[in-house]
């Protein structure tokens, strides 16, 4: 049974993957991103990653995803003749080198290590977001402030580039 | 039982589509979606890891990854509609102004 559902979301996933890379229309990749994201959320849930199976859905699919379809309405761009980069066959070589690369690393890993401290059992015990609240409030506290305080650069960042210039702004422009 | 070598497999397959698409497409936006894609396999990578792993490092990580997404997401999306208002075209081959 998870055979089957690996199966199935592994398989839409990569399927709706190439698709948000090939479709013509940008809000047509975006729903195959939707497609995209909803289904790697099931494959957290196989890896009883439930908390983060949530968030996924809730930031990616609820919040990010929202974000670039606004940003798609707001431009009201027209889909172009020519939907490649102008030197894209330079490009695919040098990409198709890199994904070369890449699985001769992955077939020649060992994937073998140390186990850590949280076997299955002690998650499913308990729940995911019990152990993941518990690890992220103990041992990576700073890094958690951190990304709060990240969160806040990038939100200033983003309301002052996409303001709007007003008349007092353009004067003081040399 | 899925071996461990299964998610690493979707999650190159995934990264690689990733990349082609920052690398190939034109429309701006398409290529912070295909960045998206790319974070997307790095987070399967690292749950699995963590799930094969019996350790709860991987899942903090992902849980930061998902965080900076947020942020580049909301950033680019901003840089985009800049250009936009200058330009009106969000193609990556127009874009040359700080080049000299």
């Amino acid at each position: 049974m998870t055979l089957l559902f690996f199966v199935y979301f592994s398989l839409v996933s990569i399927a709706a993957g190439v698709l948000t890379v090939a479709l013509r229309n940008p809000v047509h990749c975006g729903l195959a991103l939707l497609t995209m994201l909803l289904h790697v959320a099931g494959l957290f849930v196989l890896l009883n990653a439930e908390f983060l199976f949530a968030v996924q859905v809730i930031v990616y699919a609820g919040a990010i995803l929202v974000l670039y379809l606004f940003v798609l309405m707001l431009l009201n761009l027209k889909t172009d003749e020519r939907y490649l980069h102008a030197r894209y066959a330079v490009i695919l070589f040098a990409a198709a080198a890199i994904c070369g690369e890449m699985l001769i690393l992955v077939l020649r890993s060992p994937y073998a290590g140390m186990k850590g401290d949280a076997p299955a059992e002690a998650i499913l015990q308990d729940g995911d977001s019990y152990a993941v609240g518990i690890k992220m409030f103990s041992d990576y506290l700073l890094p958690f402030e951190i990304v709060g305080v990240f969160l806040l650069g990038a939100i200033i960042g983003a309301i002052v580039l996409a303001k709007t210039p007003t008349a007092a702004d353009v004067e003081h422009e040399p | 039982m899925i071996p461990l070598s299964a998610y690493v497999a979707v999650s190159a397959i995934l990264f690689a589509t990733g990349l082609i698409g920052v690398l190939v497409r034109r429309n701006f936006i398409i290529v912070l979606m295909s960045v998206e894609i790319m974070l997307n396999a790095a987070n399967i990578n690292l749950v699995a890891f963590s799930h094969y792993l019996e350790s709860m490092a991987g899942q903090i990580v992902a849980l930061f990854v998902i965080a900076i997404a947020a942020g580049e997401a909301a950033v680019g999306l901003a840089i985009i509609i800049v250009v936009f208002r200058g330009k009106l075209s969000t193609n990556v081959d127009e874009m040359n102004l700080l080049k000299w």
